[in-house]
């Protein structure tokens, strides 16, 4: 690799969001009712690493876990500049909660005899934790900085971005290697040409079972073993019981009822 | 994995950011006392800063028994890693059985390292905290509030972060008494990453307003937020939004409501021109009071609404404003 950077961008399929349908009387999702796509906080993390690569030279590696269909993940990562893709897929890896998950691309990323930056996604749609990001840096024992907003510079010892982190806006360096989350906010996504998504069909996915990784890592900490949490019911949320009063035709005596009311808060003025 | 079976502590991190103690710190306070309480253990709470000891006794006077004070120049700005060293050993000396963490920035970058680092659960973004046999069950929202999962642990600490407004606010009691533990802080010299410049954000405090008046797409230009900011002024309060104005640019992100926003729990909240979408009723649904202004009378948006008007807000507002100045005036 020289003095090119080696980039890891980790990737997430998720259902669509927008388009899922959800049973809200049993609070089930139907996952055969939206087509999957790749995480879009992931798509902002892949297109920071492949300006990074324009900018200053470097090879994009997207890894992801989940079933054999995600290979379709990758591959579409490739087409958008990824140079290559693994897939670590395998029954003993399923059921992960972020700890097992984070355990499991850490050890991936292990078994990679060299990297500089991990680039993550904010957090993911359907799991929405943001946590499996610096769980990896805890387990590969690097540097992170979360919810990053802009990339201002990258070489192969730092790279200098800016976070928004409560009040305030800190723009950091952050040592090599080390690992960033990215808000939606640090770049525009662009869209594969045509070109590239026939060249991504060709391109072969390295894929990874847990046996795969047994040199870097304890099997037995994948998927539901080494998950501690569970999810024990899921419902529809709530709805309070409210007033309910609706006041409809003459907007002028509307506006009046409304007044009243607010009178009523005392918060007016 | 360890099972570790002892009974331990309830633990929460207050976070701090140039020196104040955020909202959501006491609030996780108010409710790790509850827990606290109905497990017969102590409250403690760990505050990490530089000049920091005054937080230390409002987190006693919010309900902590005792607070673990870390106190260095080396710790006056956020850095996870000087932080979780810290917060590390202590959790492996006191091993509480349920640590809190607001669900900030802060707290998230921080929280999954710890957890990490333990080999323990953690639970995002939780929205309510209960007990069951004396283990803790962590409600979150799924699938961006379109449903509500129970989580429970079964390693320790259990660990979750917990959204901000969603648990009440403690009474500040200034006779409460507790103790103070000044701990030895482990000084970290080079952690990788260095500050290089601060800057002041200038944005607004949604979570904290008393009275929000929040435009949807029933707004036809950006320039119609005038409107509702002559609203919000009148009612002292500030303009919120839902999402989608938020991602044409008409308004800033700091003034979205919403699973992806702010959760807001002002005493009145106005809806005006928004449908009410189960992710932008997920920020809102736990307002005092709630007002919708639309036009459509099949909106979900009035199922959780206090007092509607069926209306187009381009003729209701402007009356509502032009009747509350009317009101001021006449006080005057
Ligand atoms: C993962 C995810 C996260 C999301 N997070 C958020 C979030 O944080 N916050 C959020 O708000 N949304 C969020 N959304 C989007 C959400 O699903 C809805 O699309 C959005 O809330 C709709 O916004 P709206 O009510 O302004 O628009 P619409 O649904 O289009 O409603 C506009 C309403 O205005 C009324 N109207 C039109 N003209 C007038 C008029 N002149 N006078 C009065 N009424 C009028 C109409 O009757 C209609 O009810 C999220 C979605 C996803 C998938
Ligand atoms: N199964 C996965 N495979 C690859 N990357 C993942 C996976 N789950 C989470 N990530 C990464 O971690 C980020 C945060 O995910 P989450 O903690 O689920 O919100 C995502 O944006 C991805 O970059």
């Amino acid at each position: 690799m020289g003095d090119q950077l080696g980039i890891i961008v980790l990737i997430k399929q998720v259902p669509d969001i927008e388009k899922v349908r959800f049973d809200f009387e049993t609070g089930r999702l139907d996952r055969s009712s939206a087509e999957a796509v790749i995480n879009p906080f992931d798509l902002n993390a892949l297109e920071a690493a492949v300006q990074i690569k324009e900018a200053v030279g470097a090879t994009v590696t997207a890894i992801s876990m989940g079933p054999k269909a995600a290979e379709s993940a990758l591959r579409d990562a490739i087409a958008r500049g990824a140079d290559r893709g693994i897939l670590l897929t395998d029954t003993r890896f399923a059921g992960a909660d972020t700890l097992a998950t984070s355990y499991a691309l850490s050890s991936a990323i292990r078994r990679l005899s060299s990297f500089d930056l991990v680039i993550c996604g904010e957090k993911t749609i359907d799991g929405d934790t943001a946590q499996v990001g610096p769980e990896v840096a805890e387990f590969l024992g690097i540097p992170h900085v979360a919810y990053v907003e802009e990339i201002l510079e990258a070489d192969k010892k730092r790279i200098i971005v800016k976070s928004r982190m409560g009040r305030n806006y800190y723009v950091l360096a952050l040592r090599l290697p080390g690992l960033i989350t990215v808000t939606k906010d640090v770049n525009a996504p662009r869209l594969p040409t045509l070109r590239d998504k026939i060249r991504s069909r060709r391109a072969e996915i390295t894929v990874w079972d847990a046996d795969s990784l047994s040199e870097v890592a304890d099997t037995r900490l994948f998927g539901v073993s080494g998950s501690p949490t569970t999810v024990a019911r899921v419902y529809a949320p709530h709805a309070e019981k409210r007033k309910g009063m609706i006041f409809r035709g003459n907007p002028e005596e509307a506006a009046e009822k409304i007044v009243g009311v607010l009178k009523d808060l005392r918060v007016v003025g | 994995m360890r099972e570790m079976r002892e009974e331990g502590d309830v633990l929460v991190f207050a976070e701090q950011e140039d020196g104040e103690i955020h909202m959501v710190s006491y609030e996780l306070i108010g409710k790790g006392r509850e827990l606290a309480d109905r497990l017969g253990v102590q409250l403690s709470a760990v505050l990490l800063g530089c000049g920091i000891e005054d937080g230390a006794y409002e987190l006693i006077y919010r309900g902590a028994d005792s607070v673990y004070l870390y106190d260095h120049p080396s710790l006056r700005e956020f850095d996870v890693i000087r932080y979780s060293r810290n917060i590390l050993s202590l959790v492996r000396e006191t091993k509480p059985k349920i640590f809190l963490i607001g669900a900030t920035r802060i707290g998230r970058t921080l929280a999954p390292r710890i957890a990490a680092a333990l080999r323990t659960g953690l639970t995002a973004d939780c929205v309510d905290l209960d007990l069951d046999d004396g283990n803790l069950i962590q409600i979150r929202p799924a699938f961006s509030g379109n449903i509500m999962a129970q989580i429970r642990t079964r390693t320790r600490p259990q660990m979750a972060t917990v959204r901000y407004r969603v648990m009440r606010m403690p009474r500040r009691d200034t006779s409460r008494e507790g103790r103070i533990i000044r701990r030895q802080v482990e000084v970290i010299g080079e952690t990788g990453i260095e500050v290089l410049e601060k800057i002041r954000a200038d944005e607004v405090n949604l979570a904290d307003a008393e009275v929000i008046v929040s435009g949807g797409r029933g707004l036809r230009r950006p320039e119609d937020f005038k409107l509702l900011e002559e609203l919000a002024e009148v009612l002292g309060g500030v303009v919120g939004s839902s999402r989608p104005l938020v991602d044409d640019g008409w308004i800033s992100k700091d003034h979205q409501v919403g699973f992806s926003g702010n959760t807001v729990k002002p005493r009145v909240y106005i809806a005006c021109g928004i449908s009410g979408a189960p992710q932008h009723l997920f920020g809102m649904r736990d307002s005092d009071v709630i007002i919708a202004i639309n036009k459509d009378p099949s909106a979900p948006i009035f199922n959780v609404s206090d007092y509607g008007v069926v209306g187009d807000l381009y003729e209701v507002v402007p009356i509502l404003i032009r009747k509350l100045r009317e009101e001021l005036k006449g006080r005057e």
